[in-house]
């Protein structure tokens, strides 16, 4: 995992928690992602939205609000769980899985927009990626995240980001979201 | 949780746990690719010392949907026919880098003997009389997807109590999940000093079915088991059958969509009758793919991660 040379401050110097986005900037990342789904998608036919546990699922739900408030018509959304296909399952003490739910529809032949909190390493995407060739064969995949803050690891981009954010390594990404933490924050520290 | 060797040492917490897993085990059922590759690279090794059907498959099958090879290894056919002692056979499989070992055995108390001579994790799929830890948590997961929670409903388990491991794992668990357990059995089927350890431990007894059976919310049939009879415990099948089947009189005493569950092989017209054992109220296939769910969720549990440490 090389660290870039450049750009690596030190810790100690910035362990304060910034606030990058706040409950209004969330919601207007997650309202011009939707937009951008529709228009790059021509509309949301054969349009499914997963959302990967934990935070990837409420933002999916959420996508999938703003998209059937645009088209007038539900949007079909899911969850999906990729603890069984993580690379590290080994090196630690069990995880906990989740439950994996797909639309009723499936996902054969359909366009498949994976939806995460933070965009990392890219081993988590690595991971669904897997999981869905076992569930099914989608037309397309593409990936939608809330934040990219580099450090990839693994040859994977996003299609759609809410925010860009150029992070050290050694600082700490947190995306809390009010369906599971009870606010709607992003932080760095 | 290194090994599972008995429903006691499991805390409520795991227990709640296994059943959350085999939760999300139970959709890959229906899925088109069942497999998931979480234990890609393990190995388990399923002896069984004692026959069956049900539980050999069910933990070879759910090896195989995590992707674990599975090897089987019977009595029959093995070099323990030959005479070689467990402990031999045992050290000599896992000498090949076993990661799991699956123990069915017919003395008390094999897996927790096996699990002290061997590094890998070892899973107790029936010792003797003793007891039988996957089963019960089968039964208990079956009943709780039925009747919502267990606290305060209460189960009514039938039959040879004596021979039963099913029934000493399965009134540990279920009461360790707040049911109410009473347990059936004529006074010969009833395991000697059971007045103290059901005061300890916290079920009834009772030698009559019909007073039990209308306020139970769930009825658990065991099987009578003539293979480890070594005496006359009644005097016929019939009498049996009259005292303590689900026959089909017994099952209108049953209060309307209780669930009927059995662990199998079923003795059909002795300890229950087809009008029982076909009621759309039974769930003895329900179990047997409950028990595939439970089995992944304790395989996965037990080898996907570091050895060291719980679920995180």
């Amino acid at each position: 995992m090389p660290a870039p040379d450049e750009a690596v401050p030190d810790p100690a110097s910035d362990r304060a928690v910034r606030t990058v986005l706040d409950a209004r900037d969330i919601s207007r990342a997650l309202t011009r992602i939707s937009h951008e789904l529709l228009e790059r998608n021509k509309g949301a036919t054969d349009l499914v939205l997963l959302g990967l546990h934990t935070r990837g699922v409420p933002l999916a739900r959420r996508i999938a609000e703003r998209i059937a408030s645009v088209e007038g018509a539900p949007v079909a959304v899911g969850e999906l769980d990729v603890t069984m296909y993580r690379d590290d399952l080994r090196s630690q003490p069990t995880r906990r899985a989740h439950r994996t739910a797909l639309p009723p529809s499936g996902i054969d032949g359909k366009v498949v927009v994976l939806v995460d909190d933070v965009l990392f390493s890219g081993r988590t995407i690595r991971a669904a990626l897997d999981a869905l060739a076992d569930l099914g064969r989608p037309a397309a995949v593409r990936l939608a995240v809330l934040v990219d803050r580099g450090h990839r690891e693994l040859p994977i981009r996003a299609d759609h980001v809410g925010k860009n954010l150029p992070s050290a390594l050694a600082e700490r990404v947190s995306v809390r979201l009010s369906e599971v933490d009870g606010t709607d924050e992003v932080t760095i520290s | 949780m290194k090994h599972l060797l008995s429903i006691d040492e499991l805390s409520t917490d795991e227990i709640l746990q296994l059943f959350e897993t085999a939760a999300d085990m139970h959709d890959v059922q229906g899925r088109e690719v069942k497999k998931l590759p979480a234990l890609r690279g393990r190995t388990v090794v399923n002896m069984f010392f004692e026959d069956s059907t049900r539980t050999r498959s069910s933990f070879e099958i759910a090896g195989k949907w995590l992707s674990a090879d599975v090897i089987n290894v019977s009595a029959k056919g093995s070099s323990a026919s030959k005479g070689e002692s467990l402990r031999d056979t045992v050290l000599t499989v896992c000498a090949m880098g076993v990661d799991g070992l699956v123990i069915r055995h017919p003395a008390s108390g094999a897996a927790v003997q096996v699990s002290q001579w061997v590094d890998a994790a070892v899973i107790n799929a029936g010792d003797g009389m003793h007891e039988h830890p996957t089963q019960a948590l089968l039964d208990a997961y079956t009943l709780q997807r039925h009747l919502g929670s267990l606290e305060g409903r209460h189960v009514a388990i039938i039959g040879d109590l004596t021979h039963s491991r099913v029934f000493r794992s399965n009134v540990q668990c279920l009461t360790r999940l707040g049911a109410r357990v009473t347990v059936v059995a004529p006074p010969t089927l009833m395991p000697s000093g059971i007045a103290a350890w059901s005061a300890a431990a916290g079920f009834e007894t009772s030698y009559d079915a019909d007073s039990v059976l209308p306020d139970a919310d769930a009825v658990m049939m065991l099987r009578v088991q003539r293979e480890r009879m070594s005496g006359a415990f009644f005097p016929s099948a019939r009498e049996y059958t009259v005292g303590y089947g689900l026959t089909r009189n017994r099952l209108a005493l049953l209060k309307p969509d209780v669930p009927i569950c059995h662990p199998g092989p079923m003795n059909r017209g002795l300890e229950i009758a087809a009008d029982a054992a076909d009621a759309a109220q039974s769930v003895v296939l329900e179990q047997v793919s409950s028990g595939l769910a439970i089995r992944m969720a304790v395989l996965y549990h037990l080898l996907a991660g570091s050895s060291e440490g719980g679920v995180a």
